[in-house]
């Protein structure tokens, strides 16, 4: 049981890191964001049937801190889109060095 | 131990320094006051030329190019003139009278150890009493004796005479309060270099008075001849400061002390004849080549005449420049032992006379004629000294201070009334070259008076002053030479008696030139027609009498400064060798020497005499002053042997081929680009390394998320890998 969860979470987590890494629009990256958390959510889920709930305790402050994050970071796409009509990741650069 | 000077007027000797200090502060403070005022500082000045007596004749194109344009007499008197006109000379006058009170007193007292005073600590060294020597405690202490009250009262005598003189001559000048802040802090260092108890305190003077030398040779810097003669003065003299330093280490390394009392005291203890005291002695010796411009560093002197001419009456014929005769003369106690070390004193004192004399007989700028003569009397100071006679030595200084203070500031005289006259005319010719004098004697028949005084007195004509030293000079050396400890002394291998009998021989050379260039001087200056134009006679006149004054007095201690040391066989009525009593307890007495015996005495006399007649003789008879041409007119064709003696046996060529350019060439290849560009390079190097990994970090950072998000997770991908290859 313990290795089917892991192998799902690290095939969820993969998508994830993929999806952050060749997508352009902000939206879906944040939300390949949330797909990687949430595979390491189910890592601490599968692994508290095991070790104690210490990971199920863990889980909740990651759902709290990705809430959060949602917010913040929605709001953050939402005052650029008003700013520049888009959403893609090419076209924001402020941070250039 | 009670001193017989104490509670005497010797108690204020800080004060003989002090008086001209003061002077310079406020004449110095005057200067910088007036500064917003036109000066030489200000490039826009630069029409002084007008009325100040710039006596260079290099490089005054551009300044003549702008007087055309100009009227004269626009230049108003500079500011303050009144009081710096009074404070100059009256603190060096204030000297010279505190000076003679002291000496009245010792008169009084008949003290004859120095006398010193401590005023407060100046060098404490950290001790280390390992070893046997003291620790470096050095106080700053007047010293007073009978050697160094002579200089002072030369100093501040011919001094204060000189000061008067300026006053006329540079009365006109912008910078007249600096010049006269220079020359009181020149007075002042000279103070402290014959009153200072100790060599570190004698150096300090050493070094001021070369400084304040640089400060007035380069007094008009705004022509870059004279700048460049300040420079080389200064240069040149440094070669010789090391060795006085030199002499100052070992000194100290061997005897822990560098007080005039405690070094001649333990003298002995270095050892007759050692090594250590000959090499110690050839090392102040050295100083003394550079300050008193002797063979080889006597290259300054001629270009030091380009500062104003009362300066190189001062400082380069009375005063600094026998700062050398004076420390070889200080440091008797060290020379007697050492007669390799005088013998070399001797030869190089002989040869610089006679060398030098050669050279002033064909040189046509009244100061450079001079300037050669001061350098050939100052071997004669050496060729005494270096025989170990002391007193002949110092006796040289003191009438050689009286009749060349005379001989330039009558040509100062000269040269003032000369330019007075181009000025009125606005001519530019050269005003110190006597191709364009002749015949003033009926324009200016004081300087001319004077000036033969002075001239027969260092011909060596008697009575006047020089007859007197030199003879004595010469009398001692032929003694020495006879029968003494030097004659038995080998020099390179050569017998002291003949090093002697020959430095004797060039002696009597040298008066010879003497005697013929100093009446070629006079006969072209000042016989003969005139020279100096049609329009330019009628502005010929004597200088004011704040000039003519101070010469007529130097005239009269011309005259009769020889009395100070009357030989024995001459004395009748006369007190005799009052100097050398006077000196007796200061300076040491040359081991073994006999007295020449009288018959002798007078055959020397004659010869020396005969010498000098034969000279002015030469010259009355050969030169033909009416046969000179203007300077403004072509010359005639010079012999091979003129030409090399009008450019001074090409000495400064030698010593700037050989010299200057190799040490222009190594600065430049090797230290600038060579050793220089290495450093510069290495650090250059890492710079450009750094810069090269900025531009690629800053280039990473470009602002996409995308490219953030990639080498996040290639840095975990690698950071993991790293973690299971460990484990």
């Amino acid at each position: 049981m313990l290795t089917e969860s892991l192998a799902i979470s690290a095939v969820l987590f993969t998508i994830g890191v993929v999806g952050v890494l060749i997508r352009r629009n902000a939206i879906i990256v944040f939300m390949c964001v949330e797909l990687m958390l949430n595979a390491v959510n189910l890592t601490f889920v599968a692994f508290s049937r095991h070790y104690g709930f210490a990971g199920q305790v863990f889980v909740i402050f990651v759902m709290t801190v990705a809430a959060a994050e949602a917010a913040v970071g929605l709001a953050i796409v939402i005052a650029n889109f008003r700013h520049r009509q888009t959403v893609d990741l090419q076209n924001i650069n402020l941070l250039r060095g | 131990m009670p001193h017989p000077l104490d509670g005497t007027a010797a108690e204020y000797v800080w004060a003989i320094p002090v008086l001209p200090l003061l002077g310079f502060v406020i004449n110095g403070a005057l200067s910088l006051i007036s500064a917003g005022h036109p000066g030489p500082a200000d490039p826009s000045a630069h029409d002084d030329h007008s009325s100040s007596l710039r006596d260079s004749s290099h490089g005054d194109a551009e300044a003549n190019a702008q007087d055309h344009g100009n009227d004269h007499g626009h230049a108003s008197a500079p500011r303050f003139g009144g009081l710096v006109s009074l404070v100059g000379p009256a603190v060096v006058a204030a000297s010279f009278a505190l000076a003679v009170a002291i000496f009245i007193a010792m008169l009084g007292t008949h003290a004859d150890t120095p006398f010193v005073q401590r005023t407060f600590p100046w060098l404490t060294g950290v001790c280390d009493h390992s070893d046997n020597l003291g620790c470096l405690a050095i106080d700053w202490s007047w010293q007073i004796d009978r050697l160094s009250m002579l200089m002072v009262l030369v100093i501040t005598g011919v001094g204060t005479l000189i000061h008067i003189f300026s006053v006329g001559y540079m009365r006109e000048d912008p910078g007249y309060a600096r010049y006269f802040a220079y020359l009181n802090l020149f007075v002042f260092f000279m103070l402290v270099l014959v009153l200072g108890a100790s060599y570190p305190v004698l150096f300090v003077g050493w070094e001021g008075v070369g400084l304040c030398s640089y400060l007035l040779i380069g007094f008009w810097f705004s022509d870059k001849a004279n700048a460049d003669a300040g420079k080389k003065a200064f240069i040149v003299n440094r070669i010789g400061d090391f060795g006085l330093l030199m002499a100052m280490f070992m000194i100290f390394a061997n005897m822990g002390t560098l007080d005039f009392g405690g070094v001649f005291a333990n003298a002995s203890s270095l050892g007759a004849g050692s090594p250590l005291v000959t090499t110690i002695c050839l090392f102040i010796f050295l100083g003394c080549v550079g300050k008193s411009a002797q063979i080889p560093l006597y290259v300054w002197l001629p270009d030091a005449m380009a500062g104003p001419t009362p300066v190189s009456a001062l400082i380069h014929a009375a005063t600094m420049v026998t700062a050398g005769v004076y420390l070889v003369a200080r440091s008797s106690a060290l020379f007697v032992l050492a007669p390799a070390a005088s013998l070399t004193v001797c030869v190089i004192g002989a040869l610089t006379a006679l060398f030098a004399a050669t050279i002033g007989l064909k040189q046509w700028d009244i100061k450079k004629v001079l300037a050669y003569s001061t350098v050939s009397q100052l071997g004669y100071m050496f060729v005494g000294v270096g025989a170990q006679a002391y007193v002949a030595g110092m006796f040289h200084l003191v009438t050689h201070a009286f009749f060349k203070a005379l001989l330039f500031l009558g040509a100062g005289s000269v040269i003032y009334a000369m330019h007075a006259a181009y000025h009125e005319t606005h001519n530019h010719d050269d005003a110190q070259d006597m191709r364009n004098m002749g015949g003033l004697r009926q324009y200016m028949p004081w300087t001319w008076i004077l000036m033969w005084i002075a001239t027969l007195a260092i011909a060596g004509i008697p009575p006047f002053a020089g007859f007197f030293s030199k003879d004595e000079i010469l009398g001692t050396v032929f003694a020495r030479a006879h029968d003494s400890a030097l004659a038995e002394a080998h020099w390179f291998g050569i017998p002291g008696n003949i090093v002697l009998y020959a430095c004797y021989a060039c002696g009597l050379a040298a008066a010879l030139l003497t005697a013929i260039y100093m009446t070629r001087l006079m006969l072209y200056t000042f016989h003969g027609k005139s020279r100096t134009g049609e329009a330019e006679q009628k502005h010929l006149r004597e200088a004011p009498w704040v000039m003519t004054g101070p010469l007529v007095v130097l005239g009269v201690l011309s005259l009769v400064g020889g009395f100070l040391n009357v030989p024995s066989l001459l004395g009748g009525v006369l007190p005799t060798e009052t100097l050398a009593q006077w000196l007796g307890p200061s300076v040491s007495v040359a081991p073994g020497a006999a007295e020449a015996s009288s018959s002798q005495e007078i055959g020397l006399i004659l010869v020396a005499v005969a010498i000098a007649i034969v000279g002015i003789a030469i010259a009355v008879v050969r030169l033909k002053p009416d046969a000179l041409k203007p300077t403004r007119e072509p010359q005639p064709a010079e012999t091979e042997v003129e030409r090399v003696l009008e450019h001074k046996y090409y000495v400064d060529e030698l010593y700037d081929a050989t010299i200057v350019r190799p040490l222009v060439w190594f600065s430049r290849s090797i230290l600038w680009k060579g050793v220089d560009g290495l450093i510069d390079g290495t650090v250059n190097f890492a710079a450009w390394i750094w810069r090269g990994l900025a531009v690629i970090g800053s280039a990473i950072q470009d602002g996409q998320v995308g490219v953030y998000a990639w080498i996040l997770v290639a840095g975990v991908i690698v950071v993991l890998g790293a973690f299971s290859l460990t484990y």
